[in-house]
Order: structure tokens, then sequence, then C-alpha cells
């Protein structure tokens, strides 16, 4: 099961305990580290996992950090192919797996709304949109050859509303990132730019301490934060009753170009 | 997603909204229309009016529009999710959208109209409750609208809406839409699927989710308000019981239970079940969830069950109520819907998938195909895509299963080619015919013509003619031949040789009139 420790894997994590109780989870989870997580992510990850006794496995692209992978140098279409979907694809080819499960929904982009539950991979590991399995009732086509694989997201059909009622309603552990709290941010624009990771700043700029929480959780230089008072669950869902922008809104590389997703995505991005 | 407007909740007020939230069932609808009908532009406008769309989506498509030929905000952009579907201005695959109001959540199943991908059509309305159907006001049914409302009604869907649209274009006209109404209606005939129409216009918002000052002659609801009080899910609660096992969960020798999810019908510890196919009887001992054990389970829930007595049971085994048990056979007759570009073989070896349990299989007969334009049943040695047929097929494993009508999770299954895996074919149950066999009678009409015997099978087009001497004083009749060897081999010979008559053929079949 590939884990990304936000919210939306702490959801797959409980539905897993659920799925197989009173047995152990039986598959381990796979976390594709770019090496740009936030330090909160990495602890959380570490400490709940040992909590639930899960075996997990950390796959890092490390020859690309050695050549200085980074958003700003490479930019982040290309850094995103190495430390994502090359460093996946790799994870998965180490693990000798034919399945992943993954929390991704198909609300939460437009080229996600056209995913199948269980999603046929090529031996490249690439997604070809326009040839799909068709996929009926809740009869689920898990035939695959050799080197093929399958991408499986059981929260196709959750909204963004349903995940965080559920992490309420199952008192779900969740990253301490996503509750407001002031946090230094470099504040440029309407953007609040995280300091985790060292990144160009503007001349004269400095960090400032703001009130604000993260929405969506990805790597610290890609990911912004947004202004927010929101420190409870409650709060937080109140805060999205009347919210009016996407949650991927803060992820810069679902806007490097048009469709961007979806080309990520076909080369094999989760 | 936003769900509901308005000021922020107070600690209590947060409670009763909570609890609002959990009140708030699910109505999965499928919509299908042809190219142009405006059906992205009708979901775009139920998403924007119910605020399931955020501003910077919106922003996104309307900078995206400037590249096509659009004035306002082109609402089909916000549903077009693959960028060659931006490009050519149709919609390509099914895509999943999501909206909620304040008395429910909704999940449409957007597919597309354009004729070859019909198999997404199917898809589409395999899980939904509801379909609507769009008609262009200008254009009146199409085949493909009858295609849709066939579609919907062919895969046990209890709502159909006929929404006609662009009645902007036809100064809202109301004897356009009557008389679209009426085809429908004499098209639907006495098919179960409940209908109702609305004449909207999406593109200006006329009785789409607020009613239209401009049709005052109508004073039905509106869509949206169709769509939040149309009754959902109660029928899968009354059906028989019915548990396929999906894992067999054995954590240490203290416990064996079966994990799976009810797919109809209710369940309590102590409840007497027979597990099929073996046709074991024991008693349901404890009902276990991670939440702890449960006095009571339903449909759609999630559980594991463990059983008074050791049984043998693996994945793919069925946990039945004692009474109204399930078919079980080797030998199926089913309705078959074609998605794959390879037509369908006779003959042919696939892989079977009907709820947990996957077998293979071989397609030894095509019964008829459906027309789906005329409904008429036609005779078809192989089929291809998009086409819908009856037929027979035979399981080396025996499955146990319902009549699709009557329980849509133990009555579907897929088809898979082995060689490519590709999902070649869906699969509605319909009776074992081999049980069917016993109690039927083959239905002929014959009928002497100067001089010649005219013998066909009743409604279909086959039949033959031989040379008989004029004796008889009757010329005209039906017969029932009972000996159902006798028949079935006569009913096969006439399919197998294709002999239609002349005379019966209606329509495109000259390729086996001998």
């Amino acid at each position: 099961m590939l884990y990304s420790i936000g919210k939306d894997s702490s959801v797959l994590l409980r539905l897993a305990q659920k799925a197989f109780y009173p047995g152990p989870i039986p598959f381990p989870l796979l976390h594709i580290d770019t090496g740009y997580k936030f330090s909160e992510m990495i602890e959380f990850r570490d400490r709940y996992t040992a909590e639930l006794g899960v075996k997990l496995i950390v796959h890092k692209n490390q020859a690309a950090l050695d050549e200085g992978a980074n958003p700003f140098a490479w930019g982040t279409q290309r850094c995103c192919g190495a430390l994502k979907t090359t460093s996946l694809l790799d994870g998965l080819r180490a693990g000798g797996f034919d399945a992943a499960i993954g929390g991704a929904r198909r609300d939460e982009e437009r080229s996600r709304a056209k995913e199948r539950v269980f999603s046929f991979r090529d031996k490249r590991g690439q997604w070809d949109p326009r040839n799909q399995r068709p996929e009926l009732w809740n009869v689920f086509n898990t035939q695959v050859h050799q080197g093929e694989s399958l991408r499986i997201f059981p929260l196709s059909n959750w909204t963004e509303m349903d995940v965080w009622q559920y992490i309420h309603a199952e008192n779900i552990p969740i990253v301490p990132l996503y509750f407001a709290k002031p946090r230094p941010m470099l504040v440029r624009g309407e953007s609040l730019l995280p300091i985790e990771q060292p990144i160009p700043r503007l001349p004269g700029e400095e960090p400032k301490l703001v009130m604000c929480r993260m929405r969506s959780l990805g790597c610290s230089p890609c990911t912004g934060a947004i202004y927010s008072e929101a420190d409870t669950l409650p709060k937080i869902i109140e805060e999205l009753v009347g919210m009016r922008r996407s949650e991927r809104q803060n992820r810069v590389i679902d806007h490097d170009q048009d469709g961007s997703m979806e080309i990520k995505k076909q080369e094999g991005y989760f | 997603m936003a769900s509901t407007t308005g000021t922020l909740p107070e600690t209590d007020l947060f409670e009763s909204f909570l609890e609002a939230e959990k009140a708030k069932d699910l109505l999965r609808l499928s919509t299908a229309g042809s190219v142009d009908d405006g059906k992205s532009t009708l979901i775009g406008r139920l998403l924007y009016d119910s605020r399931g769309i955020y501003e910077d989506q919106l922003e996104a498509v309307t900078k995206a529009s400037v590249g096509r030929n659009v004035g306002a905000i082109d609402f089909s952009l916000l549903t077009d999710g693959l960028r060659a579907e931006r490009e050519q201005g149709i919609t390509i695959d099914v895509a999943y959208r999501y909206f909620a109001t304040p008395k429910r959540k909704f999940i449409i199943a957007d597919t597309p109209g354009h004729e070859q991908y019909t198999r997404n059509m199917v898809t589409g309305a395999s899980t939904a409750e509801l379909a609507i159907v769009l008609v262009d006001a200008r254009k009146g049914m199409l085949p493909q609208s009858r295609r849709h409302a066939y579609i919907s009604s062919l895969l046990g869907l209890p709502h159909l809406v006929v929404a006609v649209n662009k009645m902007d274009l036809v100064d809202y006209d109301q004897s356009v839409f009557e008389t679209i109404v009426q085809d429908f209606r004499q098209f639907l005939g006495d098919a179960k699927i409940q209908s109702y129409f609305v004449p909207i216009s999406a593109l200006v918002g006329d009785n789409v989710v607020t009613p239209s000052s401009n049709m005052p002659w109508f004073d039905g609801p509106n869509l949206l308000e169709y769509l939040e009080s149309v009754p959902v899910g109660s029928r899968t609660r009354r059906a028989p019981f019915r548990f396929p096992v999906q894992r067999v969960v054995r954590p240490d020798q203290h416990f064996r239970g079966y994990a799976g999810t009810v797919a109809s019908g209710e369940i309590q510890p102590g409840d007497p079940v027979i597990v099929l196919p073996s046709g074991r009887r024991t008693t349901v001992q404890a009902i276990t969830t991670f939440d702890g054990d449960l006095s009571r389970a339903e449909a759609s829930e999630a559980v594991t069950l463990s059983l008074a007595d050791e049984i043998d049971i693996i994945r793919g085994d069925v946990i039945v109520g004692v009474d109204e048990p399930p078919q079980q056979s080797h030998a199926i007759e089913a309705t078959l819907v074609w998605l794959n570009a390879s037509p369908a073989q006779l003959g042919a070896r696939y892989r079977i998938k009907s709820a947990t349990r996957q077998s293979t299989c071989t397609l030894n007969h095509i019964e008829y195909r459906i027309n789906i334009n005329t409904l008429a049943h036609e005779s078809a040695r192989s089929l291809e895509m998009n086409e819908i047929a009856v037929v027979h097929v035979d399981s080396a494993r025996p499955l146990v299963f319902d009549p699709y009508e009557s329980n849509r999770t133990t009555g579907s299954f897929i088809l898979i080619d082995p060689a490519t895996n590709a999902t070649v074919a869906a699969g509605l149950m319909r009776r074992s015919y081999d049980e069917g066999r016993s109690g039927r009678t083959a239905q002929f009409e014959w009928q002497l013509n100067n001089g010649a015997l005219v013998l066909s099978l009743r409604n279909s087009n086959f039949g033959f003619t031989a040379t008989t001497d004029e004796e008889s004083s009757a010329n005209s009749g039906p017969v029932a031949i009972e000996d159902i060897e006798a028949a079935d081999a006569l009913e096969h010979l006439l399919r197998r040789l294709r002999i239609s008559l002349p005379n019966r053929s209606e329509s495109e079949e000259g390729d086996y009139t001998i």
C-alpha cells in the first residue's frame, strides 16, 4: 500500500485495519520519500506505523538527489519526474509488487475523475487514459500479466468532506501540519511558503510568523499553506464548509501546464 | 466539497451539522446524451449552482475557454478532464463527479453519448440508480436517446429522467416538449423503469435548480428537486440474504471467519444459513468488526461472519439465508453486452467473474441478438462491440447467482479475455438453462402454402419450407413440441442452418437467408 503520510493515507490505513480485522494488515506500506517532505511528516510516519505494527518500506531516489534534484534548479516537472514518478516505479519494481493501493480520490483533479478503482498499468508503469478497462458494478478485473501492475484506489468515490468527517468520526491520527498554529512563512502575494527547506528569496524578503495550516501535504518547497485559525477537526470541517478554493490549489505541480496531472499520471505518477 | 452554504456553525451547531451530514443519503446517477445535447453544460450547471465547483477550478476553465469559440464560462471544460476531450470538444471516457445539497449527496457518472463509446454508458449505468437522458428539443428522440433509455432499463435502474434540453431554442414551446414525452412513453412501453420528464435549458438555467419563468405551463418539480426526492437504496435491504465470501480470515487457531460485504438482506447471530455451492447448513455465530461485534448487519455493510460449524469455505463461496435460495448452475443463460473491439467468438473460453467467484467458461450459444434501436430479436453468429445478446455460457465451476433483475450483485458478471486480460463483456444473469429446459415447451407455427409446409419458430425469423401433399384439411396453426429433446434439436437445427423465412424477415438480416 502506498503511504504518503497525508490525511487520505491515514484514512486508507484505518480502512485496511478494519478490512483485515481481527487479522493484521497483510501487506507492507511503501513511502516514496522525496527528501523534501516536512520533518513533522517523517516523525509522524515513523511513530504511527510503529504503533500499528505495520511493515514500512521507504524508497528514495538517492541518485537524483545526489545529482542535485530540487524544484528550483530542475523545475517542478523534472523534479517530480525523478523524485516521485521514477522513484515510485523503482520502489514498486524493487519490491516485486504487482498491485499498489493508493488514497487518490476522483474529486481531487479532473483527470483523476476518469480513473478506475482498479487501474491498469503497462510494463513501463504507464497509464493509458483512452484505453482503460471498463469497470462495471463492483466486479473488478484484477488480472495482469508478468511485469504489468494495478493501482487500486479504494477512496475513489470519497470527497474531501467525506475524508474529514471520517477522520473526525473515527478519531484518526493525522500529521499536526493540518492544524493551524503560528508558523514562519514567506508571504509572497497570496501565497504562504514554508521555509522548512531553503528556498530562493526575493530581495529583502523575511519570514513572518503567520497563523496558518496545510490543506494538503506534499513536498515543502511546492506546498503552500493557507491562512487559517482552524486548530481542531470541527474547525477544519467548518472551514471547509465555507471554502471556495479546491484542496490542490496550493499544489504548484498541478498547475505547471494545462492537463499537467494527466501527463504526470500517464508517465506513472501517483 | 462545499455542501452547505452559510455562516460558521458554533460547537453545538457543529454537532447538529454532523448529524445532518450523516443523515444524508447518496444518489448515484448516470447521464447520457448525444454529442451537442449539452450534457456537460448541464453537469457543470448542477455543480456550479450547488456550489460543487471551486473558484480556482472555475478560473482554470475560464482561462482555457479563451482558446475555444465560446463566449461565457464553458461548463463542459470542467467535466471534460482529458486534454484530447477539451481539444476536440467531446467526452471520451466515463468521468465521476461529486456534489451535495443540504438534502442529499450525489455521484454523477458522466458518460459519453458518442456511438462508439456505448460501453461507457453501460459502465456508468451499472452503479447508478437513476439515469438522466438528455434530449435536444430541436432534434427530438434520436436513436441514441432510445439506446440510452433501453440500457438504463436493461441495467435495472429504477428511475429515468428525460431532460428535454435547449428549450430556449424552441421558444419554450410546450407542444415540442409534449411530442417528445409521447415518443418516449411509446418507446418505453411497459418497461419497469419509472420515468420523469422535465423541460430545461442547461445554458440559461431553466428548471435545473431553479423554476423557470419562461415555462409557466410546466408545474412539476425542477430537475434538482426531483433528484433530491426520489427514493434510494431500499430494494437491496428487502431482498434475501446474500454474502459472497471475499476472504477467509484466520489470524490464529482460535478464530476463523469469513470477510465480505452483505450484498442484500440482513443477518443476525443465530440465523440459520446455507453455504453454497457445498449446500452445507449451519448458523451464524458472530458478526465481527474492528469496532466490536454486531447484533445485526445489513446490505452494504462489510463484516466478518463466524459460523457455528467448521465448514470448508473458500473465497467465492456464497453464504445465503435458508429462504429463497439463489440458483446454482454450470449452465447459464445471460444477457451479454460486448465491450471489446475484437468480437465475441462462439466456443471461445473466457474467465468469468461474478461477485467474488472466478472461473473459466465457454461462450457456447448466442440465442439472439437484441437490435437496440427496434428491440427486435435477431440471429447472430458473433457479437461486435456495443452489441447486446442473450447467450448461453458454460462455467467450469458452478456459479451461485440470482437473476439480475432481482439482485444486481449476485446477478452480474464480467468476462475477461485470458490472452489480453481485457474486460470484454458485461453479463446479466437470467437463469440456469439446464433448469429452464425441463419445464419448457418449444412453440412453432406451421402453414400450408401452395403445397409447401412452412414451419417456423414462434417470435423469430427462423423456419423452413418443405413440400407436402395438399390433402390436409387445416392449412395453418400453432404447434407445441413437448418432447424437449426433439424441440431443442429442431430449434438448434433451424438456428444452426440460419434458415430465415424471407417473408418474415423485417430488417437487415440478409446475410443468413438461404
